[in-house]
């Protein structure tokens, strides 16, 4: 062998493990990449994106005061366009109180809680979607952010180690389609990467909007297996980790998906 | 709570063909479906849209139960003068809702 060729050899050796199974970064692309034009075209007009309508809602419950606090999101924040500007692309991020990752929706929960002393929004319920539909607009066209924190690193691990682990009675990780089956259908659906880049979405399947949890459960429902409960641990560090691996991309939030 | 986007331009020529958008946030459960527990969910939908300019109706819309959740509607009509557009939804349930627009033709 050429001394040329044996670096050669070397080189791609050298490149081969940080790519195994992972997508590259340049070949990373966001569900809407995968959309029909017509769809394209609903999520781009504001005023054709039923999504808008819970971020209308949301606007109305960040200005109403609740809880023995009586206090509204606004009392505290300020403008949301100003103070919520970028907050969706960090998410999940590290709460130090309970020193585990919380996603967005349990932020908003944790402020409930403790500021306004009024009792936590239900999973899935439409005033949480309203909330985190409005805080994620804020974050349209930013980069995603989320995982930076050395804190999250054992908890990114984890989000990892679910992504690649086989689950339920087809016996399929999360890796198996996303990672190395991207570029195929299922049935007359593109399968996708699983970049989290516009929750909440408002998904037309549902005919309604939903979080990136119920999501997940869609996805593990699919496999056969038994879904994780909303805001266990192991959920958020799925998210987390969904949400490092698309670290740098664009918010597209709140997104319209089929 | 109802929301309602409405998309009018705000400027338009005279004898100009514009197209208006509505988005209305609405369940529109068609009464076909059952719960778990096998009873009938009823049917709670929209069933009439209707679009007034300066008070005379230029468009108006039927919707029955195959129609999706937070129905959108879009139509053309002609600018011919300047004036406001009412827009209302009425459904089952006693379901009102209002919208309006103004729009300001040259």
């Amino acid at each position: 062998m050429t001394p040329r060729a044996l670096l050669a050899v070397a080189l791609l050796g050298a490149a081969l493990p940080a790519l195994a199974g992972e997508i590259a970064t340049a070949d990373r692309r966001s569900g809407y990449d995968f959309m029909s034009p017509e769809t394209k075209a609903m999520q781009d007009d504001d005023t054709a994106n039923p999504a808008m309508l819970s971020v209308l809602d949301g606007e109305t419950l960040w200005t109403t005061k609740a809880g023995a606090a009586n206090k509204s999101c606004n009392d505290c924040h300020g403008a949301v366009d100003v103070s919520m500007k970028g907050v969706a692309a960090r998410y999940p991020a590290f709460n130090a109180a309970s020193a585990a990752p919380v996603d967005l929706g349990q932020r908003v929960n944790l402020c409930r809680g403790q500021h306004q002393e009024a009792e936590a929004f239900a999973p899935e319920s439409r005033e949480l979607l309203a909330l985190t539909a409005l805080i994620a607009r804020q974050s349209r066209g930013m980069p995603i952010t989320a995982g930076g924190d050395p804190r999250l690193t054992p908890f990114l691990a984890r989000g990892r180690e679910l992504f690649v682990q086989r689950q339920g009675q087809l016996n399929l990780a999360c890796a198996n389609c996303h990672d190395d089956n991207w570029d195929k259908h299922l049935a007359g659906s593109s399968i996708t990467q699983g970049q989290p880049t516009g929750y909440p979405i408002y998904r037309l399947e549902w005919q309604g909007m939903g979080s990136l949890q119920r999501r997940l459960r869609g996805c593990m429902t699919g496999v056969r297996a038994q879904a994780f409960d909303f805001d266990a641990p192991d959920m958020i560090a799925l998210e987390l980790y969904l949400m490092s691996r698309a670290r740098g991309m664009t918010i597209d939030a709140p997104a319209v998906r089929p | 709570m109802a929301a309602a986007l409405v998309n009018v331009p705000a400027k338009a020529r005279r004898g100009a063909v514009i197209e208006i958008k509505t988005l209305m946030s609405h369940v529109m459960e068609p009464g076909y479906r059952h719960t778990a527990a096998g009873e009938v969910v009823p049917r709670d939908i929209i069933t009439s849209f209707t679009c007034r300019f300066n008070g005379a109706e230029i468009f108006r819309a039927d919707l029955y139960p195959a129609i999706a959740a937070n129905p959108f509607l879009s139509f053309f009509t002609t600018a011919s003068e300047s004036g406001k557009f009412e827009f209302e939804w009425i459904g089952d349930n006693g379901f009102v809702a209002t919208a309006s627009a103004a729009i300001t033709v040259e």
